[in-house]
C-alpha cells in the first residue's frame, strides 16, 4: 500500500504551501513528515487524504491514481491533532461510525468495535461520551475509529501535539508498538524531531514547501543533506567555519591535538546530567559545547578558563552557510 | 492487520454485550457525589436577586392570572373553553403557531447554514436584515404586510383577512429566532469533525444527518421554543392583517382583549392561563424531542 506523490504543488493565494513535491512512501512502514510549522507537511498529508486538493501533480495510493478521488473513497484513515471526536456519540458509536455507514451487520460491527477498543485499551470506556475521556484516551479512540474501516493507509496529523509531554511520550511508544502489530502503512506529521527520530522507520524532512531530505533516522542524523536538516534534527553550533553538534566537540586543556581552536569559557550551565559550555574562541566564534557532568568535573571546567576545542573523530559536520557565502 | 486482530479475538469471550453495565453506575455515583448546593455568600446573594427579580416580573403576575382565573372555579374554565368562538381562536392560534414553527425549523436552519457556510455578495447585508422582522414594531410589520398582500396588493396576492394572513404574519415576526440560535452553534462546529466523518466514508448527506444535525438540535429546539412562544402571543402584526373575524382569523390575544374590553376579566384570565399551559406543554415537549434526537445517534 505504498503512496507515490509526484510533482504536487499547492498555493493558498500568494503563499506557496507545496512547491513541486515528489516523494514515495513505502508500504507497511511508519513514515514521519518532519518540519517546522507552516512548512507544508500538514498540507501534504491532507492532500494525500483528499481533504485538500493539489493545484497540480498526482497522488497514487497502492498503485491506483487517487488524485481526483474524494476523501470518502480513498480508503484512508485520518487522525486529527484535536481528535475530531463525534461529541454526541459514545466511544463505541464513534468507533462503529465507519462500519455502520457501510451497513455492516450489527453483530459484526459490535465484534469489531470490541476488538478495536481492546487494541487501544479503552474497552471499559465503550459507553462513555468522549467528553468524559482524557486527551490521550480521546486520541486513542480516534485512532481506533480510523482503523475500524481497515484503511489502506493511516494518516496522523500532529497526533500528539495537543497532549502534555508525559502522555505524548507514552503514546509515541504505544503507536510504535501498535504499528508493529497492525502493519498498516502509516504517515504521521510532526514538528518534534525527537518524536520522528524515535518512532519513524523513515523521515521525510519538509521545509518551505519542499522536501529537504528523505532517509532513515540514522541516515538523517549522521549524514544530513544540508544545514537545515542538521539544524532541525538536533542542536548545532559552529566551530572553525563548520556546523557541528555540540556533543561532537572534544575539549582539551592544552593545544595537544592538531587543528584545535583556542578559546575561553564564558559560561558554564548545568542541565541535569550534562554541562553546556559557551566558549568564545580567539577567532571570534561563539561555540556551544556539551560534555557530561563527570567529564566537566574531571577537567575542573570553570568560567574564564582557557580551553582547546577539536571536532571529535567521526563527527558530522556541514559547512556553515554564511561562512561559505563570505568565502566565495 | 486483520490477521493480528483475529489473534486477539479469542481472548474476549465476554462478547459485545458485556461492557454496558460498568460505566452506568459510575455515572450515577458521580452524580451522587456532586454537592447539593455550591452556593457561597456572594453567589447566594446573586441567586437571591435573581429570584426576587424573577418573582416580581414573572411568578407573581402569572400567579395572579391563575388566581383570577380560578375565582370562578372549574365551571368558569369549562364555560370559557366550551365557547365555540374561544375554542376556534385557541385552535387557530396553536395550529398556526405549530405550523409556522415547523416551517421555521427548516427555513431558519437553511438560512443560518447559508449565512455561516457560504460566501457571497451581500451576505453581511442579509445577516443584518434577518433581524428586521424582530426589530420592527409589530404594528409596522402588519402595515408592511398589508401593503403587500392586502386589497391593493401590487403582487395581486389577496391574502389579507384570511387564515393565510395569520400564517404570513406569524412567519414574518418569528423568522429570526431559529436563524439566530443556530448560527453561533454552526459557526463553532469544527470542520475537522466533518472531515473525519468524510474520511471514514460518509457522503455529505450522511455527514449532515449524523454529525451536523445532532449538534444543531439543541439550538434548533431552543429557537423553535422561542418562535412558538412568540407566535402564540403575537398581536400587533395580526390586528391589521387578519381582520379578526370570529371563527376564521381571530387569534387568542385578540379574543383576550375582547373579553377585557367587555369587562369579562375572569374569562380573559381563564383563557390566558390556558395559553400558559399550552406554552409550557410545547416547551417541555420540544425539550424532550431534543434530548431524544440528540441521544438517538
Amino acid at each position: 500500500m505504498s503512496i507515490h506523490i509526484s510533482h504536487v504543488t499547492k498555493r493558498f493565494g500568494d503563499f506557496v504551501a507545496l512547491d513541486d513535491v515528489s516523494v514515495s512512501i513505502p508500504a507497511g512502514g511508519l513514515t514521519a513528515l518532519l518540519g517546522p510549522s507552516g512548512g507544508g507537511k500538514s498540507t501534504l498529508l491532507r492532500i494525500i487524504a483528499g481533504l485538500d486538493t493539489a493545484d497540480s501533480g498526482r497522488i497514487e495510493i497502492d498503485g491506483t491514481d487517487a488524485t481526483d478521488l474524494p476523501a470518502q473513497k480513498r480508503g484512508v484513515g485520518f487522525v486529527f491533532q484535536h481528535y475530531a471526536v463525534f461529541k454526541h456519540m459514545t466511544v463505541a458509536k464513534n468507533v462503529a461510525f465507519g462500519l455502520e455507514i457501510r451497513k455492516r451487520p450489527r453483530a459484526e460491527v459490535a465484534e469489531r468495535v470490541d476488538e478495536l477498543l481492546r487494541l487501544v485499551h479503552l474497552q471499559q470506556f465503550s459507553h462513555r461520551l468522549p467528553s468524559q475521556l482524557s486527551g490521550g484516551q480521546r486520541q486513542r479512540m480516534a485512532l481506533a475509529r480510523a482503523l475500524a474501516v481497515e484503511p489502506r493507509v493511516l494518516l496522523l496529523d500532529e497526533p500528539f501535539g495537543a497532549l502534555d509531554a508525559k502522555v505524548r511520550k507514552e503514546l509515541r511508544d504505544w503507536l510504535r508498538r501498535l504499528h508493529d502489530e497492525v502493519h498498516v502503512t502509516t504517515v504521521f506529521v510532526t514538528h518534534d524531531q525527537e518524536e520522528a527520530l524515535e518512532v519513524a522507520d523513515e523521515i521525510v524532512v519538509v521545509n518551505e514547501g519542499r522536501v529537504e531530505q528523505v532517509g532513515t533516522p540514522d541516515q538523517l542524523y549522521d549524514a544530513p543533506a544540508n544545514e537545515f536538516v542538521m539544524g532541525f534534527l538536533g542542536d548545532v553550533t559552529t566551530l572553525a567555519g563548520r556546523r557541528i553538534r555540540p556533543h561532537d566537540i572534544e575539549i582539551g586543556l592544552g593545544p595537544t591535538l592538531a587543528g584545535s581552536v583556542e578559546g575561553r569559557i564564558s559560561r558554564v550551565q548545568r542541565i541535569g546530567f550534562e554541562v553546556r559550555l559557551t566558549v568564545l574562541t580567539d577567532d571570534g566564534e561563539v561555540v556551544t559545547v556539551e560534555v557530561t557532568r563527570t567529564h566537566a568535573r574531571s577537567l575542573q571546567l570553570t568560567e574564564g578558563m582557557a580551553v582547546w576545542l577539536t571536532a571529535a573523530d567521526g563527527a558530522t559536520t556541514v559547512p556553515a552557510m554564511p561562512a561559505v557565502l563570505t568565502a566565495g | 492487520m486483520s490477521t493480528t486482530l483475529s489473534a486477539t479475538r479469542g481472548v474476549g469471550d465476554g462478547g459485545p454485550d458485556d461492557p454496558p453495565s460498568p460505566p452506568a453506575p459510575a455515572g450515577r455515583r458521580r452524580r451522587r457525589t456532586t454537592p447539593r448546593s455550591t452556593l457561597t455568600r456572594s453567589s447566594g446573594l446573586a441567586l437571591g436577586i435573581a429570584m426576587t427579580w424573577f418573582s416580581i416580573l414573572v411568578l407573581l403576575p402569572l400567579a395572579a392570572v391563575v388566581a383570577a382565573a380560578s375565582e370562578g372555579g372549574w365551571d368558569r374554565y369549562l364555560s370559557v373553553l366550551a365557547n365555540d368562538q374561544t375554542w376556534a381562536a385557541v385552535s387557530l392560534t396553536v395550529g398556526q403557531s405549530l405550523l409556522v414553527t415547523a416551517v421555521n425549523v427548516v427555513v431558519g436552519t437553511v438560512i443560518a447554514w447559508v449565512l455561516v457556510r457560504d460566501r457571497f455578495w451581500g451576505r453581511s447585508l442579509l445577516d443584518v436584515v434577518i433581524d428586521v422582522p424582530f426589530a420592527l414594531p409589530t404594528i409596522v410589520a402588519g402595515l408592511v404586510l398589508l401593503a403587500l398582500y392586502g386589497p391593493n396588493s401590487p403582487l395581486g396576492v389577496h391574502w389579507a383577512f384570511t387564515e393565510r394572513a395569520v400564517t404570513l404574519a406569524l412567519a414574518f415576526v418569528t423568522l429570526p429566532f431559529i436563524v439566530r440560535t443556530v448560527q453561533p452553534v454552526l459557526e463553532e462546529l469544527e470542520s475537522d469533525v466533518e472531515e473525519a466523518a468524510a474520511s471514514l466514508g460518509a457522503r455529505p448527506a450522511t455527514v449532515f444527518r449524523r454529525i451536523i444535525l445532532p449538534a444543531l438540535t439543541p439550538a434548533i429546539a431552543a429557537g423553535a421554543a422561542l418562535s412558538f412562544a412568540r407566535a402564540i402571543s403575537e398581536y400587533g402584526s395580526l390586528v391589521l392583517l387578519s381582520g379578526n373575524k370570529p371563527f376564521e382569523t381571530e387569534v387568542v390575544s385578540v379574543r383576550v382583549l375582547t373579553f377585557i374590553e367587555n369587562g369579562n376579566t375572569a374569562s380573559a384570565a381563564a383563557l390566558a392561563s390556558v395559553m400558559l399551559a399550552v406554552a409550557l406543554v410545547v416547551i417541555v415537549a420540544l425539550d424532550v424531542v431534543q434530548r431524544r434526537v440528540a441521544r438517538r445517534w
